[in-house]
């Protein structure tokens, strides 16, 4: 795994694409700093890492874009996966080399709070851990893009498909609100997505009788359920979709001074999910 | 020892490998051959590791590649077809983290890597960019890669294609002397190239085997259509006569050589099983033949059955297309050996029709 993790790491600054990740990060931490915590004199340099959330949106597809996609193209992964390496451990040494370069930016932001500080009152507390979320949603988001990466042999699509996916995310607390609340509408969307899930199920394993019996057992509960319990399906819809929305858990260390434990661990286990995807993607591919 | 069993790669619907099974014993140089789409780079990534089979196993020294993958592939050395380089670095590097990869002990490292790049003759050029590489020395990269820690298993897949004659005769003299004391497997569409190199042949077509001996084994077994040709100075009506009457020569024909008076007689030789012993004389028989009505026999040449029509032959290409493609072939890598009576006759007759 180190192995894979160090030349990984060389690559990106061998490349130009770790140098420019890094000065474009900061210095769009810059413009965001001056503007909003210098001249405006915001005491709250997490208002600052709000507007990076949109910014790192356009960086970490950049970042992760080459990850698998690269080798794949190029056939370098023939050298890897005929290595005494397992899977898992390739996947987190490029996972890990990633996560380094964005590392690299996010320490250097912070410097922008003792900044804040030493012109006045500063909240370091509510800004660090800022900074901690920030980081490990950076985290989630190269985690996504190394997953699309692992998908595709083109560089272009997995930069493109990241992008889309993280401004989907994005918007979705926004999306989520045209979802219907009322009972009937709730269990109507569950039903849809119950049966998009048991057509990817069907079609992964390509097995039909499964696919029925799962599409019976589901729509058969959510009926029963609904007849019997009507009230549960209120808003039920909204508010399991709004689960999704990954930033909102940052929004609660930026805007809400709140420190989220909970969130934090939702974030991880996002990754981890992604990471187990990665690895069952690569695998797929060697074994279709 | 390189156990294969019953290896099946299906690509959806298209079986590229199709129930493959053999034994790969220690310490000697292995060739798979076999036309384009055979079936080979497959087999070769399944026994390494690179991609999954759709049925069967493969045991490297009684690790199964496909459950126990890390031990197996400390077995290997696996040159692919494309030598799977980082064109960001220097071979140095590269050789470095291919030897990290390989877990080669952090003290060793270093001897190691120098030691391969002796052997692939790599020293001068340890310093470049593999991106500013041609394509011979990335093969030889490639190949001090996949000797790199000297593994008892080195596989190559078609490690000469590409090269200029002088790098594939370096290639070969590296193979030989790796086979020394490692097991080799190289695959090659080339014959020559399987036959100067390896000590057993395996013909794989459409995904299985339809061959595996050793070259003097696989030309033996073909013998029977072996065949010879002649110069003789004198008229062609009387070569005929003389040849006709030698009851082991079959398919005679006679064509103007194109050196005033000399003919060209050739003729396959016909013996019957129990007449094997006498193969031999049939040289005596046509000297003496030839001699009793004094015409002169310029030369004398046997046909040996070349390892190319062995391969067509089982390759299912066949002796009847291999007159067909006789043209081709004698431009291709044929040894200056004429394949058989019949493709002479043949070609012979379209030049003759040229001169009248």
């Amino acid at each position: 795994m180190t192995a894979i993790y160090r030349r990984e790491l060389k690559a990106y600054f061998q490349s130009m694409t770790g140098y420019v990740f890094i000065a474009f990060m900061v210095l769009f931490i810059g413009i965001y700093f001056m503007a909003y915590n210098m001249m405006s004199g915001y005491p709250y340099f997490s208002y600052t890492l709000s507007g990076m959330v949109t910014i790192i949106m356009i960086g970490i597809p950049v970042l992760t874009m080459r990850s698998f996609a690269d080798d794949r193209k190029t056939k370098t992964d023939q050298l890897l996966l005929t290595s005494p390496v397992s899977v898992a451990q390739m996947v987190l040494g490029k996972y890990f080399s990633m996560i380094t370069v964005y590392a690299i930016p996010v320490l250097l932001s912070g410097i922008c709070p003792l900044i804040i500080k030493l012109n006045g009152n500063a909240n370091l507390k509510a800004d660090y851990a800022s900074l901690l979320a920030f980081f490990l949603l950076g985290c989630v988001y190269i985690a996504i893009g190394m997953f699309i990466s692992s998908l595709t042999e083109s560089q272009i699509i997995a930069a493109v498909g990241t992008f889309g996916i993280i401004l989907l995310l994005l918007l979705w607390p926004s999306l989520v609100g045209f979802l219907p609340t009322s009972a009937i509408g709730s269990a109507a969307g569950f039903l849809i997505l119950w049966s998009g899930l048991v057509f990817a199920v069907s079609r992964i394993t390509s097995h039909g009788p499964l696919a029925v019996v799962l599409e019976a057992a589901g729509v058969l509960s959510i009926a029963v359920l609904y007849l019997v319990k009507k009230d549960l399906f209120e808003r039920a819809l909204t508010n399991v979709l709004e689960k999704i929305a990954v930033t909102d858990v940052f929004q609660n260390f930026a805007s809400h001074y709140i420190f989220d434990a909970g969130g934090l661990v939702y974030y991880i286990s996002i990754i981890f999910l992604l990471v187990f995807l990665t690895v069952q993607s690569i695998e797929k591919r060697r074994w279709s | 020892m390189i156990e294969v069993r019953n290896l099946v790669k299906d690509y959806g619907g298209h079986l590229a490998v199709d129930h493959l099974s053999f034994t790969i014993n220690d310490g000697q140089i292995y060739g798979f051959l076999g036309p384009n789409g055979a079936g080979k780079s497959t087999t070769m990534n399944i026994m390494t590791g690179y991609i999954g089979a759709t049925e069967g196993d493969v045991l490297i020294n009684g690790h199964n590649i496909l459950e126990d993958g890390e031990e197996a592939k400390k077995c290997i050395g696996y040159l692919p077809e494309l030598p799977p380089l980082y064109v960001d670095m220097t071979v140095e590097e590269q050789l470095q983290f291919a030897a990290e990869l390989k877990k080669i002990p952090k003290k060793d490292r270093n001897e190691a890597v120098n030691e391969v790049m002796e052997l692939a003759k790599l020293v001068d050029v340890k310093g470049r960019l593999i991106r500013n590489l041609s394509k011979g020395y990335r093969q030889r990269v490639g190949l001090a890669q996949a000797v790199l820690g000297f593994p008892p298993v080195i596989i190559l897949d078609e490690p000469t294609v590409g090269l200029d004659p002088k790098q594939i005769i370096e290639i070969r003299d590296t193979i030989r002397r790796l086979g020394q004391n490692h097991t080799v497997i190289l695959s090659s569409h080339i014959l020559s190239e399987v036959s100067a190199v390896c000590d057993h042949i395996m013909i794989i077509d459409k995904g299985r085997l339809i061959a595996s001996d050793t070259p003097e084994n696989l030309e033996r077994q073909m013998a029977g259509t072996a065949g010879m040709e002649l110069l003789v100075k004198g008229p062609k009506e009387q070569i005929l006569e003389i040849l006709e009457a030698i009851p082991q020569a079959a398919d005679v024909s006679v064509q103007e050589s194109g050196e005033e008076g000399i003919n060209r007689a050739s003729f396959r030789i016909s013996t019957e099983p129990e007449e094997k012993e006498e193969e031999e004389d049939i040289r005596e028989t046509i000297f003496f033949a030839f001699a009793d009505q004094r015409l002169p026999i310029l030369s004398m040449q046997t046909t040996k059955v070349s390892l190319e029509e062995v391969f067509l032959e089982l390759t299912g290409e066949g002796t009847a297309e291999v007159i067909e493609t006789g043209e081709s072939l004698e431009t291709d890598d044929f040894k200056g050996e004429p394949a058989e009576v019949n493709f002479i006759e043949e070609e012979e007759d379209g030049e003759g029709d040229e001169e009248s």
